[in-house]
């Protein structure tokens, strides 16, 4: 899950420089920018999730 | 950003003047993180803030200076889509070449030399109590060699997100003028993945995974380091201005009281909150919170309304209070220190709203606001993964974290062999049965 999760991180990352690069409209810019940013908050969601369960177990 | 092409004596002596105000703000943050973790561990706690700037002032100027870089200098740019990213300096390592003098760049150079301590020492506190001492200095060497200088080059050295506004038209570019997110952010994010990667202290989670409460030994220490922290940061946000912000000599007045205002919103927000939820004041949950203040104010504190950084310390106040209860109560995030919430929580906040505020006051600046969620995106997105597979490799290489013999003595006896207070050698749990 982890792995998952700072994959994601990334890959809203990479969606907001793309964003940025192929994008002219501010419009559609800002929307796929918020995008990336969406799938980031996923990313952290399950990295979180995943330190979660971990700390669990060990307990 | 703009930069000031050529510097009176005046505007470079308190240049000067400010940055050397900033170890205040290094002083402080140590002190503080010392009274919030436990007495056994006192003296480790100082000893590792003292190794940790050290070891920072050393990488930093070593090899650090060479990825950051100084706007104007020769760096490393790919073209992508026929526009350039400027992705990293490409200045000899050891300063060689460099001037120092009173130009910008070499105040430049002195200004970051301390604010990467600061960035190095943020993660020491949400790791107090069971960080071994070499891993520490190991993590710090890597932050200030790689992680704060590649991330200061995109911001404060010309680098690509310093150029969003020019190249892209989002307004002035991604501002931070003080480090919220270059110091503050990286610190904080690095600490958070510092604490997923050690895990919470013995005896935090009881068995039903309720966190158990332990009070930092020293409040007074605690307040004490807020309010040295205070004089820090004025130095830290107009050295910050007048280097990375163009903001003339004149404008510091307003960073004086922009970054008051802020702090103290905050922190009497914090001060509210916990009494609201507690039945009365926390005091440590309240310096978390003058220091997150403090922490948001840097975004672009030359930039805003003294109106705006009240509203900014208010939400601060109110961000960190909160985030600090619900990381340790639901997420299972033992942060001794409430780093991750008063400088990472509310490092992201500032930038946030430096691009909701600062576009008020500077007028004419459209777009800034997705120019800070950029640079928002790109701490989240990039430096928090990036932070964390260092910290695991050498986390892999050296253990960072102490043996629970280690833990349960105590890192003073442990590590150092002698405790900070040899008078009061008594421990409460050292009398239950185990």
């Amino acid at each position: 899950m982890r792995p998952i999760g700072f994959l994601l991180l990334l890959a809203g990352w990479f969606l907001v420089l793309a964003a940025l690069e192929m994008l002219n409209a501010a419009t559609s810019r800002a929307i796929f920018v918020l995008a990336g940013m969406a799938i980031e908050i996923l990313g952290l969601v399950l990295v979180f999730r995943a330190n979660l369960i971990q700390t669990e177990v060990e307990d | 950003m703009p930069q000031s092409p050529v510097w009176s004596e005046i505007s470079a002596a308190l240049c000067v003047f400010s940055i050397l105000l900033v170890p205040l703000a290094v002083a402080g943050l140590a002190l503080t993180n010392n009274g919030l973790g436990k007495t056994r561990s006192a003296a480790h706690a100082m000893l590792a803030s003292m190794c940790v700037v050290a070891v920072a002032a050393l990488v930093y100027i070593a090899i650090g200076f060479s990825w950051e870089g100084f706007a104007g200098r020769s760096t490393h740019v790919a073209i992508i889509g026929g526009k350039p990213w400027d992705w990293i300096a490409a200045q000899p390592f050891f300063l060689r070449g460099q001037e120092l003098s009173n130009s910008p760049a070499s105040l430049a150079v002195l200004l970051q030399m301390f604010a990467v301590g600061i960035a190095a020492m943020i993660p020491l506190s949400a790791a107090a109590d069971r960080w071994r001492f070499g891993a520490i200095c190991a993590s710090s060497a890597v932050m200030s060699g790689w992680t704060y200088p590649l991330f200061a080059h995109w911001v404060w050295g010309g680098g690509w997100l310093s150029q969003v506004g020019v190249i892209y038209g989002l307004g002035r570019g991604f501002l931070d003028t003080g480090g919220a997110g270059t110091i503050h952010g990286v610190g904080g994010l690095t600490a958070l993945a510092v604490v997923w990667l050690i895990g919470p202290r013995t005896g935090k989670y009881s068995e039903d995974g309720m966190p158990v409460g332990i009070p930092g030994h020293n409040l007074v220490h605690v307040v004490f380091g807020c309010i040295l922290a205070w004089a820090g940061w004025l130095g830290l946000n107009s050295a910050g201005a007048m280097l990375f912000g163009g903001i003339p000599p004149t404008a510091l007045v307003l960073v004086g009281i922009n970054t008051t205002l802020c702090a103290a919103g905050s922190s009497l927000v914090a001060v509210i909150v916990t009494k609201i939820r507690f039945g009365r004041p926390d005091a440590s949950i309240s310096a978390n919170g003058w220091i997150g203040g403090l922490v948001a104010s840097s975004a672009a504190t030359a930039m805003i309304s003294p109106a705006a950084a009240i509203i900014i310390g208010l939400v601060t106040g109110g961000l960190v209070a909160l985030s600090v209860e619900w990381l340790e109560m639901y997420l299972r995030v033992d942060d001794p220190g409430g780093a991750v919430s008063s400088h990472a929580v509310a490092g992201l906040w500032g930038l946030l709203a430096a691009g909701m505020f600062a576009g008020i006051r500077t007028a004419g600046a459209p777009g800034q606001w997705l120019a800070q969620l950029v640079g928002i995106a790109t701490l989240v997105g990039f430096v928090l993964p990036m932070t964390y597979s260092l910290n695991w490799v050498l986390n892999r290489l050296i253990h960072y974290r102490v043996e629970s013999d280690g833990e349960r003595q105590g890192m003073d006896l442990y590590e150092l062999g002698a405790g900070a207070y040899p008078e009061f050698m008594v421990h409460s749990d050292d009398f239950i049965q185990r």
